[in-house]
C-alpha cells in the first residue's frame, strides 16, 4: 500500500469515527474526570482519580449506569497544571459535559468565569474559591461539602477547645505552611481575620512547588519562632516531606494539623515519629462499605481499576468515591427533575443545587455512616458541612473528634463579601437568571 | 530607618543572640551544599567531554531512583538492586550515545542541549509508565543508611544532627574525591580531559570519542543514583525530586560548567547562602526568598567572574 493511500485510508477512518460519535453520545452521558496521575502532584492525584473512576464505572458495571444511560468517562491529564487544566477543559467541552471536575483551585479559578457561558457545571468538591459556595453569585459552581475557610475554622476551634477555649488562643503563635500557590493561599484571608478577631500571632511558612521536597528552611523557621501549633495547606508530594520534616526538627507532632488532604503514604513517610500528626476529614476510611464491595466486585476484580488492591479504602482514593458521588446524584436529581434520560449541563446543574444526600438515600446507595448528611440548595452550594479530626497512629487514622461545626459566624461575614467583592471586581459578571427549583 | 536596622542589623544580632539556631542554619546550608554539588557534578562531567549541557541530569536522578525502590519492591535484595540500577544507568548511557549523542556528532552545541531536553520528556514519560507516578519511600534501613538524631546541647540551645545528613555528606564528598582521583590519575581519566580540551586533538591520538561519552555518561548515571538515593532518603522519591536538580543551575553558573571544585564549592555557597538568606532575611518578605536567592547569589558572582569561580576564561578572536 502507497503511503498516498494509506493516508487517505486513516483520513476515511478518522471521518467515519468522527461521524459515529454523536449517535454514540446522544444515549450517553459524557463525564470528563480532570486527573493527574502524573508529576509532582500525583502522589495525591493517583489516588484520587482512582476512587472517582472506580464508582462511576461501578455504577455502568453494576446498574448499567445512571438512570439505565452508561456514562461515558474520559480522563484528561492536567498534571495539576493549570495551563493543561484549561486545555483539557476546551478538549471537554464540545463533547457535552455534564459537569467538571478541575480538582486544582489553579484550574478551577479560570473556569468559573466560563462555566455560566458554556452552561457547564463545575464541581470543585471542598476546594477551589470558598466564596463559590454562594448559589446565588456564582449558579454554576458547587464546592461541597466544605469550603477551605470552613475547614480553617474547624482546625483553629478543635486548637481553642484543646486550649479550653478559643479565647486561649490569645498570645499564641500558629504557624501556616502553606504551598505557594493559589490553593496554599486561599484561607490565609481568614487566617489573618481570626488572629486578629481572637489574638493570636501568624506565622507563614510558604513552600515553592519546587522546593516541595526540600523544606528544611521552614521548618528551621519554625524552630526559630516556635509556633505553639502548626496548620498545613499542602498538597501532592509537600505534605510527606513536611511531615519527614516535622520529625527531623523535632516538632511535636501532636500539634501539627492539617487540612484534608495528607493521604496514609503522607503520614507513613515520617516513620514513627509521625505519630500524632492530625488532619481533618468528612468520609470514613476503609473499605466497608456494599458500595465499596461492588466496586471490588465489579470493577476491581474485573481488572477495569488501575489501583492498587491495597489502596483501596485508604482515605484519597474514598475522597475520589465521595466526589463521584456528588456526580452521580447530581444527574439522578437532574433526570428526576427534567424526566429526561440523557442529561445536559445546565440538567445537572439544578440536579446539584437538589442534592439531598441523607442516612436515608446514604443507606440506598450503599454507603450507610460513610459521611454526614448533604443537602445544597439555590442559595448554597456548599453545605458548609462538619469535619471530624483524625490522628495517625503510626499505622492508620483514627477518628479523634466529634463532628466539628464550622465557625459560620466568623466565616459567613468574610465569604459573603468576598463573594461580592469577587462579582465586582470582576466587570460584567452576571446576576444570577437561572430559575431555582422549588424542593432546593 | 527601621528596614535598614532589620536588613543590616537585626539579623546579626540575632545571630549573636542564637548561635546554636545560626549553627544548625549552616549545618542544614552544608547538607544542602553537598546535595546540591553532587547534582552539579553529574552535569559538569558531561558537559566536559561533550560541551553538552545535559538537561536531563534532573530526571536520572528520579530515574537511577526509581529503578532502585522499584527493583526491590519486586523483590530483588536491596543491594543486588544498587547493583542492577547502576548496571540500567550504563545501559542508558550506552542508548542515550548511540541514539542521542553519535547521530549529532559536529551538530551546534545547542542542537544536542535540545535533544537532552526531548531525553528529559522520554524519560519523564518512560518511567511514569514503567513505575507510575506514586513518590516512593527510598529503602533506607535496607542500605544500611543510619537514622536516628543526635541532639548536642551547646551555645544556650541545641543543635539537631540528622545521622543521614551526616552519612549523605561524607557519601558524596567520598563519591566526589573518587571522581576527582578516577579524572586526574587513571588513563581514562586523562583521555576525558583530552577531550574536553579538543575533540579533533583526541580523535588525532587515537581516544574514541564514543567510549569516552559512554563513560562520561555512567559516571554521571551513578552520581545520579547516589543523589538520587539520598535525596530520595530525605524527602522521597517523586517526580518533583528534577525540580530540585534546577537548583544545580545557580551552582554550575558560580562554579563554572566545567570545574568539578567549582561545583563542589559552588554548591556549598548556595547551599549555605539561601539557607542564611531565608533564614535571616526571608521573614522581612514574607518568606519563600530561597527559590530565587540561590540566583541572585550566583549572579553577583557572576558581576565580578563571568566565567565563575573555576570556570575557564574564554577568549575568542572576533
Amino acid at each position: 500500500m502507497s503511503f498516498r493511500a494509506m493516508s487517505l485510508g486513516l483520513a476515511a477512518a478518522t471521518m467515519l469515527a468522527g461521524a459515529a460519535l454523536p449517535a454514540f453520545a446522544q444515549d450517553s452521558i459524557y463525564v470528563p474526570l480532570f486527573t493527574y496521575r502524573t508529576g509532582p502532584f500525583a502522589g495525591s492525584g493517583t489516588f484520587i482519580a482512582d476512587g472517582m473512576h472506580d464508582y462511576l464505572e461501578m455504577l455502568n458495571q453494576r446498574d448499567g449506569g445512571i438512570g439505565g444511560v452508561k456514562l461515558v468517562l474520559e480522563e484528561c491529564e492536567t498534571g495539576y497544571d493549570t495551563k493543561k487544566g484549561v486545555e483539557c477543559y476546551e478538549a471537554v467541552k464540545g463533547k457535552n459535559p455534564v459537569v467538571v471536575n478541575p480538582w486544582s483551585t489553579g484550574i478551577t479559578l479560570p473556569l468559573i468565569p466560563r462555566a455560566s457561558v458554556d452552561k457547564i457545571p463545575i464541581l470543585s468538591m471542598a476546594y477551589g474559591l470558598s466564596a463559590s459556595a454562594r448559589g446565588d453569585i456564582f449558579p454554576w459552581v458547587f464546592n461541597p461539602p466544605a469550603t477551605y475557610w470552613d475547614g480553617l475554622s474547624m482546625i483553629i476551634k478543635f486548637i481553642g477547645e484543646k486550649e479550653g477555649g478559643l479565647d486561649k488562643l490569645k498570645g499564641k503563635k500558629i504557624g501556616f505552611i502553606h504551598l505557594d500557590a493559589a490553593f496554599g493561599k486561599e484561607p490565609i484571608p481568614l487566617l489573618q481575620e481570626l488572629a486578629k478577631d481572637i489574638g493570636f500571632e501568624v506565622a507563614l511558612y510558604p513552600v515553592a512547588a519546587q522546593d516541595m521536597q526540600n523544606q528544611s528552611s521552614q521548618w528551621l523557621s519554625a524552630r526559630r519562632d516556635r509556633p505553639d501549633y502548626m496548620i498545613m495547606w499542602g498538597w501532592g508530594s509537600m505534605n510527606g516531606a513536611a511531615v519527614k520534616e516535622a520529625v527531623r526538627s523535632g516538632y511535636p507532632m501532636d500539634k501539627f494539623y492539617a487540612v484534608w488532604w495528607p493521604s496514609e503514604d503522607d503520614a507513613r513517610s515520617g516513620g514513627a515519629g509521625a505519630k500524632g500528626f492530625k488532619e481533618l476529614n468528612w468520609h470514613a476510611v476503609g473499605a466497608n462499605f456494599p458500595a465499596i464491595q461492588d466496586i471490588q466486585k465489579h470493577v476491581i476484580d474485573k481488572g477495569l481499576s488501575k489501583a492498587s488492591k491495597d489502596k483501596v479504602g485508604e482515605v484519597l482514593y474514598n475522597r475520589g468515591i465521595y466526589n463521584s458521588l456528588l456526580i452521580a446524584e447530581g444527574i439522578a436529581q437532574a433526570q428526576k427533575l427534567t424526566g429526561k434520560k440523557v442529561v445536559t449541563g445546565e440538567d445537572v446543574r439544578r440536579g446539584m443545587e437538589n442534592i439531598k444526600l441523607d442516612a436515608a438515600r446514604l443507606k440506598e446507595l450503599g454507603l450507610e455512616g460513610f459521611t454526614d448528611q448533604l443537602v445544597l440548595s439555590c442559595n448554597d452550594h456548599n453545605g458548609h458541612r462538619a469535619a471530624f479530626m483524625q490522628e495517625w497512629d503510626g499505622t492508620k487514622w483514627v477518628k479523634i473528634s466529634n463532628p466539628i461545626e464550622p465557625m459560620t459566624d466568623r466565616v459567613k461575614g468574610q465569604l459573603d463579601a468576598a463573594a461580592k467583592d469577587y462579582a465586582e471586581k470582576n466587570a460584567g459578571w452576571p446576576k444570577r437568571t437561572e430559575a431555582c427549583d422549588k424542593a432546593s | 530607618m527601621d528596614m535598614l536596622y532589620k536588613v543590616f542589623i537585626e539579623p546579626f544580632v540575632f545571630m549573636g543572640e542564637a548561635p546554636d539556631l545560626l549553627i544548625q542554619t549552616l549545618w542544614e546550608g552544608l547538607v544542602s551544599g553537598v546535595l546540591y554539588a553532587l547534582i552539579a557534578l553529574g552535569f559538569v562531567l558531561i558537559f566536559k567531554a561533550s560541551g553538552v549541557f545535559n538537561f536531563a541530569q534532573g530526571i536520572m536522578v528520579v530515574f537511577a531512583a526509581l529503578i532502585l525502590v522499584g527493583l526491590y519492591e519486586k523483590g530483588v535484595p536491596a543491594f543486588l538492586a544498587l547493583i542492577l540500577a547502576a548496571v540500567a544507568m550504563l545501559v542508558l548511557a550506552m542508548v542515550v550515545e548511540r541514539v542521542v549523542l553519535r547521530p549529532l556528532v559536529n551538530q551546534p552545541d545547542i542542537i544536542l542541549f535540545m535533544a537532552t531536553f526531548g531525553l528529559t520528556y522520554f524519560l519523564i514519560g518512560f518511567g511514569e509508565l514503567i513505575f507510575g507516578g506514586n513518590p516512593r519511600e527510598m529503602i533506607t534501613e535496607q542500605l544500611f543508611l543510619p537514622q536516628g538524631t543526635t541532639e548536642i546541647d551547646a551555645l544556650g540551645g541545641s543543635i539537631r544532627l540528622q545521622h543521614l545528613d551526616i552519612a549523605a555528606a561524607v557519601i558524596a564528598s567520598i563519591m566526589i574525591g573518587l571522581l576527582a582521583v578516577f579524572f586526574s590519575k587513571t588513563r581514562i581519566g586523562r583521555a576525558l580531559r583530552a577531550v574536553a580540551d579538543s575533540h579533533k586533538a583526541a580523535l588525532s591520538v587515537g581516544i574514541s570519542l564514543n567510549q569516552i561519552w559512554v563513560i562520561v555518561w555512567f559516571a554521571a548515571g551513578l552520581v545520579a543514583l547516589v543523589a538520587g538515593i539520598m535525596w530520595g532518603a530525605r524527602s522521597g522519591v517523586s517526580f518533583s525530586l528534577q525540580i530540585i536538580a534546577l537548583k544545580a543551575l545557580p551552582v554550575l553558573i558560580l562554579g563554572g560548567f566545567t570545574s568539578i571544585p567549582g561545583a563542589i564549592i559552588g554548591g556549598l555557597i548556595i547551599g549555605v547562602g539561601e539557607k542564611l538568606g531565608e533564614f535571616y532575611w526571608g521573614p522581612l518578605v514574607g518568606g519563600g526568598v530561597e527559590t530565587w536567592l540561590a540566583y541572585v547569589i550566583a549572579l553577583l558572582f557572576l558581576l565580578y567572574r563571568p566565567q565563575g569561580l573555576f570556570g575557564e576564561k574564554i577568549i575568542e578572536r572576533i
